[in-house]
């Protein structure tokens, strides 16, 4: 019954600003707090649902679902979105203030909505068109969110993102059309279920390389990423913390992880695939990071090479190298934000995002100043912050499957990443104060509020391993272990 | 006449415009309406609302096109067919579940008052579809105009 409800909050909030956000004012703000709020809310809730149910199935208009469109919530459905839906309620306390330079307010609010309803929808359907129909809700409102400044640099930005996702697109498209013309269903569990009917042939191939190309574009992985350097700086600091954050995990991550685990059918080659993949990601976005004077491009590249952990660790395919992705995937998502907020809360007050141009801002900044050291120190994996314990999972996880040369991968790749971001914190917060900046306030109290909040949500997710919290990620985690039991989890809902 | 700027196309152009664009619009209304029992629905009417439109400002000139249906209410009508949509599926939740057919006597084959909430849903996505084709055409105008 909760199900649609993740769909319906968004979707209505989105047209109820666009129609009225122009008249009356603070009504974009306040409905999007309140919707992302509420969304927050259910999706905690659903947490104690999977507890209970273990899955849950959505007929949408009482129909059954091989003919019908099914929603579908387990562990990984829950978790995903306690993931979004925590970053976006973040976010939307971030924007009120932020977004105050920015004419059309109401707009931002509009787009950042329907950003919301295709990330939900992904997470939450159970068909594979419905899939695709969600995909295409989120990279549309996220093209136009990107070029919201309407400056050169954003309209660039947009429109080479615009192409470059149109053209995954075509290929997740592509790779539907030929996997329902094979099948002759698009239901997910139902395609699981014929397609373990039949013998392996090409055709499953040919459609798992056409969505490894389309969804690994989506989550910028290394030879699809070159869109993404562009995009993350372009957008106003909380799109690209939402983009950085949760969008490429949701149509990137998420959408390989479901296709590949519980609807082909995960095998050798495609696991090493998706290692190679995300080693390949983490140490060139790492590499490329460093060079880099502008903080967020900077970031960006950071998010490039931290997704290589997401996707290493879960292509790993152990149980524990999947739960150290899956780890990865809400920390990352929890301190890549807050640092993209920072860096916005920075740009805010100084007006540059160069880091040449920052120094001492820790004297007149003092909150981001704090944050984004906590942020820095999560990415970089130091000991009491939940990056930490993540990464360690991976390289335990890639040292238990004998993968030396990956642990070796992830170590350097660490070691480059605390580089960057000492880098970072010299440059910006440390050393002395540029006059230049002598008058420069601190930034608004929701600002700080959302900042402060992702700080200490850093630290304590680092308890999301031990073993009261635990059951969280290993049901997610177990989801991906089942592969192709999910159809039986799914049609014994059903009955 | 010859003094006033002249704004739009030629006296051809316009005289024939003036005869079709009803019809155009009353096809498109058609296609809408029939759309559960005919080839076509609510999209594809949508569009072909909207092209009425377009047609009369690409004949007379963007002020005629934008006096008729203006870009604000363009943009109002969109928001309204999309929360329309979003509450005859939101109804169904009378009959139990979200996008429930909740109407009775339903799927008669080739009755058009037999579909139950499909031709509302229809009108809804017409609604959305041509309201946002045509803001996007104005958009556009305006954008070259500057």
């Amino acid at each position: 019954m909760i199900l649609p409800f993740f769909v319906i909050i968004p979707l209505g909030a989105a047209f109820l600003i666009s129609l009225f956000g122009k008249k009356i004012k603070n009504f974009g703000d306040l409905l999007a707090n309140l919707g992302t709020l509420s969304l927050l809310v259910f999706s905690l809730y659903s947490i104690s649902k999977v507890f209970t149910n273990k899955i849950l199935v959505y007929k949408v208009g009482g129909w059954m679902p091989p003919l019908g469109i099914s929603m579908v919530l387990d562990g990984l459905s829950s978790f995903m979105l306690v993931t979004v839906n925590l970053v976006s309620f973040l976010v939307t306390i971030y924007s009120i203030s932020y977004m105050e330079k920015y004419t059309d307010k109401y707009r931002f609010y509009t787009l950042f909505m329907l950003m919301l309803t295709g990330m939900n929808g992904i997470i939450i359907t159970g068909d594979l068109f419905n899939l695709f129909v969600f995909l295409e809700i989120a990279s549309i409102a996220s093209y136009a969110l990107v070029a919201f400044g309407t400056e050169a640099e954003e309209l660039e930005a947009s429109f080479k993102y615009a192409v470059m996702g149109s053209v995954a697109s075509s290929f997740v498209l592509l790779g539907i059309a030929l996997l329902y013309s094979y099948t002759s269903t698009l239901n997910m569990a139902d395609i699981s279920q014929v397609l373990s009917g039949r013998p392996a042939g090409m055709m499953v191939n040919f459609v798992a390389v056409l969505f490894l190309a389309g969804f690994g574009l989506k989550a910028a992985l290394v030879p699809f990423h070159a869109w993404l350097p562009d995009a993350h700086p372009a957008a106003p600091a909380p799109i690209s913390a939402m983009l950085s954050g949760v969008l490429i995990k949701v149509l990137g991550v998420y959408a390989i992880m479901r296709i590949f685990f519980n609807l082909i059918g995960i095998n050798t080659v495609i696991l090493a695939m998706l290692m190679f993949l995300g080693a390949v990601s983490m140490l060139m976005g790492v590499i490329l990071a460093l060079a880099q004077w502008d903080f967020k491009r900077l970031l960006a590249y950071h998010s490039i090479s931290q997704i290589g952990y997401v996707i290493l660790g879960i292509g790993l395919g152990t149980p524990l190298g999947i739960l150290g992705g899956l780890f990865h995937l809400f920390n990352h998502s929890i301190f890549k934000s807050l640092l993209f907020l920072n860096s916005g809360a920075v740009d805010y007050s100084l007006g540059t995002r160069d880091l040449q141009k920052m120094g001492g801002l820790r004297e007149k900044m003092p909150v981001t100043a704090n944050t984004s050291l906590i942020a820095s120190m999560s990415i970089a994996g130091i000991p009491p912050f939940n990056g930490f314990f993540s990464k360690l999972i991976i390289i335990f996880a890639c040292i238990q499957a004998n993968r030396f040369g990956y642990a070796f991968c992830a170590i350097a790749a660490s070691i480059l990443t605390l580089a960057s971001f000492m880098k970072v914190q010299k440059y910006a917060f440390f050393g002395k104060l540029n006059p230049k900046w002598q008058n420069i306030k601190e930034v608004p109290w929701p600002m700080k509020l959302s900042m402060i909040a992702l700080g200490v949500i850093c630290v304590i997710s680092a308890l999301l391993i031990m073993p009261l919290f635990k059951p969280f990620l290993q049901s997610a985690a177990n989801v991906l272990l089942l592969g192709n039991g999910y159809k039986d989890m799914v049609f014994g809902a059903l009955k | 006449m010859k003094n006033k700027k002249e704004v739009g196309m030629t006296l051809i152009v316009k005289t024939i415009t003036r005869l079709t664009v009803g019809l155009i619009l009353l096809y498109g209304i058609y296609i809408v309406l029939h759309g559960h029992v005919s080839p076509g629905g609510g999209f594809a009417g949508g569009v072909i609302i909207a092209l009425s439109f377009i047609h009369l400002m690409l004949a007379f000139g963007k002020e005629a096109a934008l006096k008729k249906l203006s870009q604000a209410a363009s943009s109002i009508l969109e928001s309204l067919g999309a929360l329309m949509f979003l509450s005859i599926a939101l109804l169904g939740f009378l009959g139990g579940y979200f996008f429930f057919n909740f109407f009775l006597h339903k799927g008669t084959p080739f009755a058009l008052f037999s579909a139950g909430i499909i031709p509302l849903c229809n009108i809804a996505i017409s609604l959305k579809v041509g309201a946002g084709l045509f803001a996007i055409f104005a958009v556009l105008i305006l954008f070259k105009s500057r």
